[in-house]
């Protein structure tokens, strides 16, 4: 079906997130849209799905005009949105996630579901079973889910919002496949990004946004540079690397162990440098988020020992860890890291060492002020963390960091967010460094791990390989390990 | 931002408006006149002298039961266990002045310790719902719910049973204590400047610890995200634990004044519904600390005044119920329809 978007406006108050956006996509096209966090992406998309309402332009659909009101509207006229968080519910099975969104009778058909569920997942080579639990599913395997739901519901325009995000490598190059696939058989694909890797491999087509203008068009070959550009107004160029200091070990494990339900992380041992970087690599789920949770007293070892400049602090809880100067900073910031109702002002005084019982809002206020301009956060005192942007809170995070701190564990500091925020959280991540912090990073950006890390660690389904330079390295090597090729065969017969 | 708070003002205005009208009709159903019936409300409360004393007797337990929950609500917990935690404070309280009203102590000394463990009594029925909540998983709901029943019937066992008075047992309590037990009133009155002067003192307790220390941003901090709140360095389960305590101490002293100021016995259901009424006023004013004192007044002059319902008009007085609810009801919904409008713009 073909798409046409015709001067699409769209404010939330003061903020112009759409300023006459026109864009026409033909049937059978892979269309690419390309911006910054902010940018407008998110937004458009939003308007064409019905989740939200343009303030003024029109929808063409094989150049009919079309109202959409809601998603349902649109899911009826075939126009279906794969959301960055998957909607799904995770406690159903995942026919009856299936069956959900769909209008009928009182008591849906679940053989005939289960049917074409599975024709259509054949298709596309998906292998889900139909009738596990959605919370047993990778973020990966959830979208999969989503896409074989839009399908069935008739989608004809598909529409993916930074979909690449938080999926192993391979589970990208099967979603691509899929999406080429999808493309073959006339059917409309939106896929937004701000990656640039991910739009140059995949998109027949890129339109670029800027602070909600359509700055620009442009069909392969693609040039990078121009893209950069026209992302951001201007060229970047990345960072070079921060050797490591040497002197006294930060943080050493001993024989570490580490264990869930599901997987055993055993004996890992590591001696860290003041101010070094090692990343953890490895596929979502292959251990290194137990492993960094339990360096910060987070999650309990089973075994071996954790010392923080010589002091033993194994089996204490996070709260002494901190105390020793040690930071936690997760992956789901408005979840874990950040309270939702609170302002910039209330969270920099909760973080902060407190001084006698009463608090000094006004001297809080310009502490506030100034971490707000020494950490270039788009925000005042008195706004609210969700009101802010993915990268906007990010840096909040890394402004609410006592100084000084010995050990910094970071899950994805720099998911979803754009580049110019990636290399600015970098620049305040090293400049820690400098002063002697140690960082260890979770990430499933194999150029961040690369571009950062002294040395690299790789996990695969709980095996960890010792740490290595990250010179020399290239992420091919680190996509064979992350994929479970290249590793010694295990000595004893366990499997895992 | 300034456009905002004039929408949340009309739509509190309109929910207040909507209140009024639809217990205007259902006076109106009832045979009542409605304008007349209100003018008898305001009569009943402020009428006398004596009738504005009992307002201020309703107020003070309300005061108190409204600002413990607000501690609760604070750290994100349905303390629905307040009428238990009340219930406990005036047993608690019964159980000290029995056990001294024979001593040689003098009768000041008494009270303070009866009405101490009152607070105490209160703390430890809220640090019992705490504790299921906090180390056995048990939703702060229904261990409270649960809890209040237990109250109930330990207060019914006591007055028939083991504190009966002499002779039969009976619905009306226990025997009064000696005048001498009784916290001292204003001349001529039950209502007792102790109670009074404790109550508000309680409520501007609570809004400064809420408003501008650290601890009330803390105790907010883990009601708005545990998760965030245990990174950023809070001892939570102390903290709900904590909120636990301090909400059940305040709600005891409510029990704990209602035995020695007002009723000067254990009764059944001697908690009166002022939990669930303190509550309601925490809902209405969304846990802002500053409303409690005039909407919890407000409720009190209802209380009093629907009184005079029942006498004029013969319409049962808990009329006074009905508009409460009615209030919170609409105002809730007038909240939601405000955040579903302010979402579509």
């Amino acid at each position: 079906m073909d798409v046409e978007l015709r001067d699409i406006h769209k404010t939330f108050g003061a903020v112009h997130a759409n300023v006459g956006i026109n864009l026409k996509v033909p049937a059978g096209t892979i269309q690419g849209i390309l911006g910054e966090n902010g940018a407008g992406k998110s937004t458009v998309m939003k308007v064409l799905s019905g989740f939200i309402r343009a303030d003024k332009g029109e929808i063409l659909l094989d150049g009919r005009v079309v109202s959409i009101h809601s998603p349902a509207d649109a899911i009826r006229q075939g126009i279906g949105m794969l959301h960055q968080d998957p909607l799904d519910f995770p406690p159903l099975r995942i026919i009856e996630n299936f069956i959900l969104g769909r209008p009928g009778s009182l008591f849906p058909n679940r053989t005939a579901a289960i049917r074409d569920f599975k024709r259509l997942a054949d298709q596309f080579g998906f292998q889900i079973d139909p009738e596990s639990y959605v919370d047993s599913l990778t973020v990966g395997e959830r979208q999969q889910l989503e896409i074989l739901r839009l399908l069935w519901l008739g989608a004809r325009i598909l529409i993916f919002d930074e979909p690449t995000t938080g999926i192993s490598a391979s589970q990208k190059e099967n979603l691509f496949a899929a999406l080429r696939l999808l493309a073959g058989q006339g059917k409309t694909i939106l896929f937004v990004s701000h990656k640039l890797e991910d739009v140059e491999g995949l998109c027949h087509r890129i339109a670029v946004l800027r602070q909600g203008y359509l700055v620009g068009e442009t069909q392969p070959p693609y040039q990078i540079e121009k893209l950069v550009e026209m992302m951001f107004g201007r060229i970047i160029s990345l960072d070079g690397r921060n050797p490591c200091g040497g002197g006294e070990a930060s943080l050493s494990l001993r024989n570490l162990s580490v264990e869930d339900y599901r997987l055993k992380v055993q004996n890992v041992s590591l001696d860290m440098c003041c101010g070094e970087v090692i990343g953890l690599a490895g596929m979502e789920g292959s251990g290194q988020g137990l492993f960094l949770r339990s360096v910060a007293g987070l999650l309990r070892s089973v075994g071996g020992r954790i010392l923080l400049k010589s002091k033993d602090l194994t089996g204490r809880s996070y709260h002494v860890f901190k105390s020793h100067g040690v930071a936690f900073l997760p992956a789901a910031r408005l979840e874990e890291g950040l309270a939702a109702g609170f302002n910039l002002t209330e969270h920099f005084v909760l973080a902060e060492e407190a001084h006698g019982f009463f608090i000094n809002w006004e001297k809080s206020k310009e502490l506030a002020q100034k971490r707000i301009a020494d950490f270039n956060i788009h925000g005042t005192p008195i706004s609210t963390v969700e009101s802010l942007s993915g990268g906007n809170q990010q840096r909040a995070l890394l402004a609410l960091l006592r100084e000084p701190l010995n050990l910094l564990l970071l899950e994805h500091p720099t998911r979803g967010l754009d580049i110019e925020s990636t290399i600015y959280i970098w620049s305040k991540l090293k400049e820690r460094c400098r002063q002697g912090t140690s960082i260890l990073f979770i990430s499933s950006d194999l150029e961040e791990i690369l571009q950062y890390s002294d040395r690299v660690m790789v996990f695969f389904s709980g095996r960890v390989t010792p740490p290595q330079e990250a010179i020399g390295m290239t992420s091919e090597m680190l996509g064979q390990l992350i994929g479970g090729k290249g590793w010694p065969e295990p000595k004893s017969g366990k499997s895992i | 931002m300034k456009k905002n708070s004039w929408v949340n003002v009309a739509f509190q205005s309109g929910a207040l408006i909507l209140a009024f009208l639809i217990s205007t009709l259902l006076l109106v159903a009832a045979g009542a006149p409605p304008f007349k019936a209100y003018a008898a409300i305001l009569k009943g409360a402020f009428g006398s002298v004596n009738n504005l004393e009992y307002v201020l007797l309703s107020w003070s337990p309300l005061l108190l039961t409204t600002a413990g929950v607000l501690i609760t609500f604070s750290a994100g917990m349905w303390n629905i266990g307040v009428e238990g935690q009340m219930t406990l404070g005036a047993i608690f309280t019964t159980w000290i002045l029995r056990l001294l009203q024979d001593s040689s102590l003098p009768p000041g000394l008494i009270i303070f310790l009866g009405i101490l463990a009152g607070v105490i009594g209160g703390a430890f029925w809220a640090g019992l719902a705490g504790a299921l909540k906090t180390f056995g998983g048990v939703n702060e709901i229904f261990g409270g719910l649960g809890l209040n029943f237990v109250s109930t019937a330990l207060t019914i066992y006591l007055v028939f049973g083991p504190w009966k008075r002499p002779g039969v047992g009976s619905m009306s309590g226990t025997q009064p204590f000696d005048r001498t037990l009784w916290l001292q009133g204003f001349p001529n009155m039950e209502l007792s400047p102790w109670a009074l002067g404790l109550s508000i003192l309680v409520v501007v307790l609570v809004y400064f610890l809420l408003r501008g220390t650290h601890f009330g941003l803390r105790l907010k901090a883990v009601g708005k995200n545990m998760k965030a709140a245990y990174l950023m360095g809070v001892p939570t389960w102390q903290y709900s634990m904590f909120a636990f305590l301090l909400c059940g101490a305040f709600v005891g002293l409510a029990g704990a004044i209602q035995v020695t100021a007002v009723y000067h016995r254990l009764l059944p259901n001697i908690s009166g519904g002022y939990g669930f009424l303190g509550l309601l006023v925490a809902m209405l004013i969304n846990y802002q600390a500053i409303w409690a004192a005039p909407v919890a007044f407000f409720f009190a002059i209802l209380n009093t005044g629907s009184i005079q319902l029942q006498i004029v008009y013969k319409l049962a007085s808990s009329f006074s119920g009905v508009l409460q609810s009615l209030l919170v009801l609409l105002v809730l919904l007038g909240e939601g329809m405000r955040q579903r409008l302010l979402k579509k713009l």
